[in-house]
């Protein structure tokens, strides 16, 4: 170990445990814990101690990591009951015991590994693309957009689908179904999008059974993101929008 | 051995690997025939891909500005220190507008001028700013467009967290693929006509690395196995700007919006040193500000710090609101992982593994000699970027050679024969059985995370910055020692579900094959160009080496051999800046 590049780097080691979710469906009926003891650097983020366990201690555990610098959205797991993406939560914000599970809201597949065929449904569901009429060939060249029309929707585009606002959002805990915080946000940056001319098409998602109306305004989205997303705020925009986007159209309907 | 089960999936094409290069793939494929099928198979979601941590930008030139693309390419060239295949940078000029141009009409948001024209900034060894960006989240914001704009496609069929362990090559062509379902563990044969490798680089071969740690050359080990050549392995980039300790890459945007490297006395080394760079400074290309900043720190002139020595980047001048409008990922990523604000503080950095010149062999369409097997984004070496990348050509390279790699597959599976079923069955079973036999595999003696340390360290060691023939040559040399051990690994995970460690002992496998060809390609090139610089040949030969270094797989070991670069109408000369 004196030579492993986890040696380099200083200041004391500290002794920490970790009580961390374990759940092997081959074996387990329900979840259990397991607790590691492990020396812990002073500057190592909650990551960097279930790397080590990983390599050093126990190889069966299972979690998902990648790009460590917070940008991959891989990461994320409840640390002490909280949404957090472990590559970028220090341990010297925690005490001696630090408790790591796999996201709420979420089935278990395995140890900290959750499934997320359901969240990829709901992102696929509002149309995360450009729609327009007709497209434009690259040889007419880029379309003018200016700051302040990109500053609209640029905010809402930064979600890196870590799902945080999933395991914190109380509507999602009761109803499974609800498209969620950054499906909402990410039709909603679309639709703010001065490209796009897919707004009703996506209004109309947005009017459905388990979308937009269904949040309860808790705001527990927007607390937890790690990028500043501000889903919460993207869902208040869209409501309004999808309303207006139904009075609008039915106004023009009795206008014929 | 006993047979696994396996399932099979058909499609016309295979993409392996769901990031930039792959979604541009195989997005390209689809919109080339309204029949074709493909299937993308990644060992994570899409947008995990490694592309997502790229900052700074992506060069094309704009239409109406002072650029051209003459200018383009003759940078990329003088930067590839003339090891580029000059038809092949050529082509990525002319296409890196319209492909940059349809990201933008897919969704990327680019940032702005003030008339509503995209912005560029300017980026190292480039003459004149043609990096566009997304403040300093491109790769990422270039990813999420490219994943979201796949969606549209129902012809695009994901297989998501799928790990791929052989390529299948039968009478003499490529005709699929077999992977592990990493959720359930059970084996699956994926037949399709043409194959298409965007897995990325292996910067994960080393223990300093600005790389996620999916980054394990899995495409480069599977195409080197199946007899395709490696080309150009030892050209490794380092990048100037890693924050010490972890290896972050703080990004070269920094520099092109007006930063300051500096060594412990505060002094702009770039400009009061002659490093080569000439005018450019701090904007000078990677290799030699890499270079530069090791020999300051020899020289005594490096900053004392718990990581070893290092230098420093100073935005403070820049001011906040500058810092935070074009380099908010900065300041976030120094603040997180190093505790420096740059507002206030200079960033530590030192070099870092970044990327990866070299790669799976291919031609300018992508192909490699495997009739049905293709390459492109890092896994491969086309090669646009000889012996130096310059930055914010990478990006663009993916969709470029992604998007003619996706069209060139769907031409060669239109008019290839299916293979015989049969036989890529039995053969898919008896992988099967392999990974089956592996997994949990207890009597083994040797530890992953050991010969993973060991290979790290070594390669550090031997292929560094600066390079000696000794050092390389013990690299070589404990390299395959390392081989050796790593068939009698112990593992102790059985389960079939989500089985991580099996997954770290193939990507070990994997990176111990490119590691290897990384060392046998450096100690043969008895000279310095672009970013192999060997202290014991200081000079560029080109009477000697002026080719494309080739390393094929033999099973006694790598067997090293040549081949010619395509010489336009920019003959090598002197590379000053």
């Amino acid at each position: 170990m004196a030579d492993s590049p986890e040696a380099r780097g200083g200041g004391e080691m500290r002794k920490r445990t970790f009580v961390i979710t374990r759940f092997d469906p081959d074996k387990d009926q329900v979840p259990k814990t397991q607790t590691y003891e492990i020396p812990c650097r002073p500057e190592w983020k909650v990551l960097d101690a279930l790397n080590f366990i990983k390599d050093e201690v126990d190889p069966t555990l299972s979690h998902r990591w990648s790009c460590r610098m917070a940008v991959c959205g891989s990461c994320g797991m409840n640390v002490n009951g909280e949404p957090k993406l472990t590559c970028k939560t220090s341990l010297a914000d925690y005490g001696d015991t630090v408790e790591v599970a796999p996201l709420s809201n979420f089935p278990i597949i395995r140890d900290l590994v959750i499934e997320m065929d359901g969240f990829m449904d709901k992102f696929k569901a509002v149309k995360p693309w450009v729609i327009v009429a007709k497209e434009k060939a690259a040889e007419e060249g880029t379309y003018r957009q200016s700051p302040e029309q990109l500053a609209v929707f640029k905010q809402f585009s930064m979600c890196i689908n870590c799902m945080l606002c999933y395991a914190a959002c109380p509507v999602v805990a009761k109803e499974p179904d609800f498209l969620g915080p950054a499906a909402i946000a990410l039709g909603h940056r679309y639709n703010m999008d001065s490209r796009d001319e897919g707004a009703a098409e996506r209004n109309e998602v947005f009017r459905g059974e388990g979308t937009v109306f269904h949040c309860s305004y808790a705001n527990e989205c927007s607390e937890v993101c790690p990028k500043n997303v501000d889903p919460a705020a993207a869902i208040n925009q869209a409501k309004l929008n999808a309303v207006i986007d139904w009075a609008t159209s039915f106004v023009v309907k009795r206008g014929k | 051995m006993a047979e696994a089960d396996v399932e099979v999936f058909r499609h016309d094409v295979i993409v392996v690997g769901g990031g930039a290069a792959g979604l541009r793939a195989a997005i390209a494929a689809v919109e080339a025939d309204p029949k074709v099928s493909v299937a993308m198979v990644s060992k994570v979601y899409p947008m995990r891909s490694h592309t997502v941590s790229a900052e700074g930008g992506a060069a094309a030139y704009v239409p109406g500005s002072d650029d051209s693309l003459e200018k383009h390419l003759y940078d990329t060239i003088k930067g590839s220190d003339y090891l580029a295949d000059q038809d092949c940078a050529e082509y990525f000029v002319e296409q890196a507008t319209p492909e940059l141009t349809r990201l933008e009409h897919w969704g990327c948001p680019w940032s702005r001028n003030d008339d509503g024209t995209v912005a560029t900034r300017p980026f190292g060894g480039m003459t004149v700013p043609r990096t566009w960006y997304a403040a300093d989240k491109v790769g990422f914001h270039m990813l999420h467009s490219l994943f979201q704009h796949s969606m549209r496609f129902e012809r695009i069929v994901r297989y998501d967290e799928h790990f791929v362990t052989k390529l299948l090559v039968d009478d003499g062509a490529c005709r699929g693929v077999v992977a592990i379902d990493i959720r359930t563990g059970s084996i699956r044969l994926f037949l399709g006509r043409s194959v298409i490798l965007a897995t990325g680089g292996a910067g994960k071969c080393f223990p300093f690395t600005t790389n996620g740690t999916i980054k394990t050359g899995d495409g480069m080990a599977l195409a080197y196995r199946a007899g395709v050549g490696l080309k150009d392995m030892e050209f490794l980039q380092y990048h100037p700007t890693g924050l010490p300790g972890t290896g972050i890459l703080i990004t070269e945007a920094s520099r092109g919006e007006g930063g300051y490297v500096l060594n412990a006395e505060g002094e702009r080394f770039l400009v009061t040193r002659d490093y080569g760079v000439g005018q450019k400074a701090e904007l000078g290309p990677r290799d030699m500000i890499s270079r530069a900043e090791i020999l300051e720190i020899e020289a005594g002139r490096g900053v004392k710090g718990p990581y070893g020595e290092h230098v420093l980047l100073d935005l403070r001048h820049l001011g906040e609101a500058k810092i935070m409008a074009k380099l908010p990922f900065v300041r976030e990523l120094s603040r997180t992982y190093i505790g420096v604000d740059p507002v206030y503080e200079p960033i530590p950095i030192r070099p870092v593994v970044h990327y990866m010149m070299g790669g799976v062999d291919t031609d300018i369409r992508g192909a490699t000699p495997i009739p049905g097997l293709y390459a492109a984004g890092e896994t491969a070496c086309v090669s646009m970027n000889g012996a130096n990348r310059l930055g914010s050509n990478s990006l663009t390279e993916c969709l470029v050679f992604g998007a003619r790699a996706g069209v060139e597959a769907v031409a060669h599976a239109k008019s290839a024969s299916d293979g015989n079923e049969a036989r890529l069955l039995a053969e898919a079973k008896t992988e099967g059985a392999r990974i089956d036999n592996l997994r949990g595999r207890k009597k083994g003696g040797e530890k992953i995370a050991q010969i993973r340390r060991e290979m790290q360290l070594s390669m550090e060691r031997g292929c560094g910055v600066y390079r000696r023939q000794e050092s390389m040559q013990q690299t070589v040399a404990e390299i395959a020692p390392l081989k050796g051990r790593a068939t009698d690994l112990v593992l102790e995970d059985s389960s079939k579900v989500f089985n991580t460690e099996l997954l770290q002992a193939l990507e070990l496998v994997n990176m111990l094959d490119v590691a290897e060809a990384i060392a046998v390609a450096a100690v043969a090139r008895k000279e310095s160009r672009g970013a192999h610089a060997c202290r014991d040949f200081p000079k560029r030969n080109d009477a000697e080496f002026l080719h494309h270094s080739m390393v094929f797989f033999a099973p006694a070991g790598p067997r090293l051999d040549k081949k010619s670069v395509m010489i336009g109408r920019f003959q090598p000369e002197e590379r000053k800046y």
